[in-house]
C-alpha cells in the first residue's frame, strides 16, 4: 500500500479538457471517494494513475516513485472498470486467477486456489466459479471484476463505480466488505461513485470534481457540512440542497451573498414564512415534502408518519443555512 | 448468441426457406457430384452420350492420375504378370506402370504454398490489424487505403513485372516465391477483415490485462487473440481459397519444382489421350483440403462472414 500524489496533472482529448491542473494526494491507507457528475473526469483520473492514459503535464507519484514512464504493470495498481471487463473466453475461476498468474506475480497454483476461493466467498460467488464469464448476470460480472482486483495486494485499488449495478442488499453487503478490506489490509483505495451512502460511509476523504478540476477535498463530513461552493453542496445530500435567492425569508444575508442553500435539516417547520405543500412522498423511512415557496420549489424531509397532506400550508424558516455568492462560491 | 430475428419464423416460412436452400444446394452440388462420379468412371463411360448416371465404378482414373505408364509388347506383358490391382487395371490397355506421376508432388506443393501463404497472411495481417486498431499511427487512414488499393487492380495486371522481378531475384519457380506472392495479394484482405474484428473487441480487456501485470504482447495473445479467433478463422478460409485456386500466376511463375496443382491438372488431359476420369480424380482430390478446412472452421465462418454484425 502506498501514498499516491498527483501534481498539476492535466489531460486533454483533442478539444475536450478531461482533467485540469489536478493536485490530489491519496494518503497511504486512505479510502478516497471521487464525486462528480458525468463527464467530470473521474474515470480519466483513474486511468491516468493506472497508466492507461499519459498525462499531458504534471507528475504522478506512487509510493514516492515518479511513475510517469512506467507501464501499467509496473505501477502495481489494481483497477475495477466502470464497464465490466471480464475475459469472455475464460471461466470465472480463471478470470480471478488471471492477475495472480501474471509474469510479475507468478503465484504458485495452490496459493492461487486459496486466494480465489477466499475472494469468491467474500463476493458470494463460490458456486459460479466454473461458469464461463459470459454465463453470469450483470451483478455477478461486476462482483467478479471486483474480485479480480481483490485477489491482489497492490499499491492502490482504483475502483470505478464498482457497485453501481448491484441490488440494494448486495450493495450494502459489499460496502461492509470493502470497508473491512480497507481496515484489515490497510489498503489504499481511490473510488468513484455517485452514491451518497457509499461516499459517506466508506470514505476517509472525498474529492469533488467539476469539469476536470478538483474543487474540494476533505472528510465526508467537511464536504457535507462545509462545502466550498453550491456545486459541491449539490454533490451530497438526498434530497439535494435547495438553492434560493437571498431575502425571501427576510433573513440577514452576509455581505455578497446571492443564494441561500437549504438542506432539509436547514429548514425549520415551526413558524416563519408560509409555504404550500404541493406533493407528499412517503418513502417508508422518511417522507419528502415538495413545497411551493414564493414561486420556488423547495424539497424537504419530515416525519415518516406525518399527517400533512397536499394542499395544506406550513410555515418554514431557515436554520443555520449556507450562503453562496452569485457564482456559487461559499460566502458563509 | 444467435443471428436469428427476434420473432420465431412461422412453420410455413421455415418450410419455404428450407425448400429454397435445399434446391439451391442441390443445383450447386450437381457439377461437384458430376466431377466426383466421373473420377470413378471408365474413359468410355465418362464421354458416353447420353451421360451415364449408373455405371460400373473403377479406380482407373485414380491409377492414371498417380502413375505414368508405357505401352508394352505382348511378349513383355506375358513375361511379367501384374503385381497388384493397379497393374491389372492398366493391363487392359496393354500398358505397365513405370513410376509415379507428378501429381503427388504438385498437390504437396499446393499444400505448402496454400497453407504457407495463408499462415503468413494471417500472421502479418493480425499484427498489422492490431496495430491499426489500437495505436495512433501517423497517416493511418492513408496507409489503410494504400493497403486496400493493392486489391483494386487485377493481380495479373502486374504479371510481367513480377515475372521479370522474380527471375532476377531467383524467386521464379520456388515455394518461397509463390508464398510471398500469394501473401502479398491476400494481405490487404486480411488486414481489412481482421481490423474490423479487432475493432469490435473492447479495449478494456487488454487494459485490464495490462494493469494485471501483463505486457502488451502477452495481453495481445492471451486476451485479444482468443477473442479474435472467429475473425481469424474466417479470414484464413478466404486467404486459403484464393491461394489454393490461383491459376494465372502459377502457370506463369512455376514449372518444374514449385508447380501447384491448378496448372498441373489440365496437363493430365494431354497424357495418353483425353483422360477425363483422371482429370476428374485430380479435381476431386484437389477439392478436398479446402473442403475439410472449411468444414472444420464452419462454425466460425458462419459468424465471420456476417462481419461481426452478430453480437453475442
Ligand atoms: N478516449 C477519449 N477520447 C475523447 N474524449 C474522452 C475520452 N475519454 C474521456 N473523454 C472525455 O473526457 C471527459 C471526462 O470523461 P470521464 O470518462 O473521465 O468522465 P467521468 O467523470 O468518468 O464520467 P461518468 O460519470 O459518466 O463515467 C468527458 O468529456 C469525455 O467525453
Ligand atoms: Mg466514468
Amino acid at each position: 500500500m502506498a501514498e499516491v500524489i498527483l501534481s498539476n496533472v492535466s489531460k486533454a482529448f483533442r478539444k475536450t479538457q478531461a482533467v485540469t491542473d489536478m493536485d490530489l494526494t491519496v494518503p497511504d491507507g486512505a479510502f478516497v471517494v471521487l464525486l462528480g457528475p458525468t463527464g467530470a473526469g473521474k474515470t480519466t483520473t483513474l486511468r491516468l494513475i493506472a497508466g492507461l492514459e499519459k498525462a499531458d503535464t504534471g507528475t504522478i507519484q506512487i509510493g514516492g516513485r515518479d511513475v510517469s514512464v512506467e507501464t501499467p504493470a509496473q505501477r502495481d495498481v489494481a483497477m475495477v472498470f466502470q464497464q465490466y471487463s471480464l475475459y469472455p473466453h475464460m471461466s470465472v475461476r480463471d478470470n480471478l486467477a488471471f492477475p495472480l498468474r501474471s509474469p510479475i506475480l507468478k503465484t504458485a497454483e495452490d496459493e492461487i486456489a486459496r486466494k480465489v476461493a477466499e475472494v469468491a466467498e467474500v463476493l458470494h460467488i463460490p458456486h459460479k466459479l466454473d461458469n464461463k464469464a459470459t454465463e453470469l448476470s450483470g451483478g455477478e460480472m461486476q462482483r467478479v471484476s471486483i474480485g479480480r482486483a481483490l485477489v491482489r495486494d497492490p499499491a492502490i485499488y482504483l475502483m470505478d463505480e464498482p457497485l453501481s449495478s448491484l441490488d440494494a442488499k448486495l450493495r450494502a453487503d459489499l460496502r461492509i466488505e470493502l470497508k473491512r478490506i480497507h481496515a484489515e489490509l490497510a489498503a489504499t483505495l481511490l473510488y468513484v461513485t455517485h452514491d451518497q451512502i457509499e461516499a459517506m460511509t466508506m470514505a476517509t476523504h472525498v474529492g469533488v470534481l467539476d469539469e476536470g478540476r478538483l474543487v474540494q477535498f476533505g472528510t465526508p463530513r467537511e464536504i457535507y457540512e462545509n462545502p466550498s461552493s453550491a456545486y459541491v453542496a449539490a454533490r451530497l445530500g438526498q434530497p439535494r440542497i435547495n438553492l434560493l435567492p437571498t431575502g425571501l425569508f427576510g433573513e440577514d444575508a452576509p455581505q455578497g451573498a446571492a443564494q441561500i442553500g437549504l438542506r432539509p435539516e436547514h429548514i425549520a417547520m415551526d413558524g416563519g414564512a408560509p409555504a404550500h405543500v404541493a406533493r407528499v412522498e412517503h418513502l417508508g423511512d422518511q417522507t419528502r415534502l415538495h413545497l411551493k415557496f414564493k414561486d420556488h420549489d423547495v424539497i424537504t424531509l419530515t416525519d415518516p408518519h406525518t399527517s400533512l397532506e397536499q394542499g395544506e400550508t406550513i410555515h418554514i424558516a431557515p436554520r443555520n443555512p449556507l450562503f453562496f455568492d452569485a457564482n456559487g462560491a461559499r460566502v458563509a | 448468441m444467435s443471428a436469428h430475428s427476434i420473432t420465431e419464423p412461422s412453420g410455413r416460412s421455415k418450410w419455404v426457406a428450407g425448400t429454397l436452400v435445399i434446391t439451391y444446394a442441390l443445383i450447386t452440388m450437381i457439377p461437384l457430384a458430376w466431377i466426383m462420379l466421373t473420377g470413378f468412371k471408365s474413359p468410355a463411360d465418362a464421354i458416353s452420350y447420353p451421360p451415364k448416371v449408373v455405371f460400373e465404378p473403377t479406380l482407373e482414373g485414380y491409377v492414371n492420375l498417380f502413375t505414368t505408364r508405357t505401352r508394352q509388347t505382348d511378349d513383355f506383358l506375358a513375361a511379367n504378370p501384374p503385381e497388384n490391382w493397379a497393374d491389372e487395371i492398366v493391363r487392359q490397355y496393354d500398358m505397365v506402370i513405370v513410376g509415379p506421376s507428378k501429381f503427388g508432388e504438385r498437390f504437396f506443393n499446393s499444400v505448402i504454398i496454400g497453407f504457407g501463404s495463408t499462415f503468413l497472411s494471417i500472421f502479418l495481417g493480425t499484427l498489422a490489424a492490431y496495430a491499426f486498431s489500437r495505436f495512433k499511427i501517423p497517416l493511418a487512414d492513408d496507409l489503410l487505403f494504400f493497403i486496400l488499393s493493392t486489391r483494386m487492380m487485377p493481380p495479373i495486371a502486374v504479371a510481367i513485372p513480377i515475372f521479370l522481378m522474380y527471375r532476377n531475384l531467383g524467386l521464379s519457380d520456388t515455394h518461397l516465391g509463390m508464398i510471398l506472392l500469394y501473401t502479398a495479394v491476400n494481405i490487404s484482405l486480411a488486414v481489412w477483415l481482421l481490423k474490423g474484428f479487432i475493432d469490435e473487441i473492447p479495449r478494456e480487456y487488454e487494459e485490464a490485462a495490462l494493469i494485471d501485470g501483463y505486457t502488451r504482447f502477452q495481453a495481445f495473445y492471451k486476451v485479444v487473440l482468443p477473442q479474435a479467433a472467429t475473425g481469424i478463422a474466417s479470414t484464413a478460409i478466404f486467404c486459403l481459397i484464393f491461394a489454393w485456386n490461383e491459376y494465372a500466376f502459377a502457370v506463369l511463375l512455376t514449372s518444374a519444382t514449385a508447380q501447384t496443382a491448378p496448372p498441373f491438372i489440365p496437363t493430365i488431359i494431354g497424357v495418353g489421350g483425353l483422360d477425363w476420369p483422371a482429370v476428374a480424380a485430380g479435381a476431386t482430390i484437389f477439392l478436398l483440403p479446402v473442403m475439410i478446412f472449411t468444414i472444420l472452421l464452419r462454425k466460425h465462418l458462419l459468424r465471420g462472414i456476417t462481419f461481426g454484425a452478430v453480437r453475442k
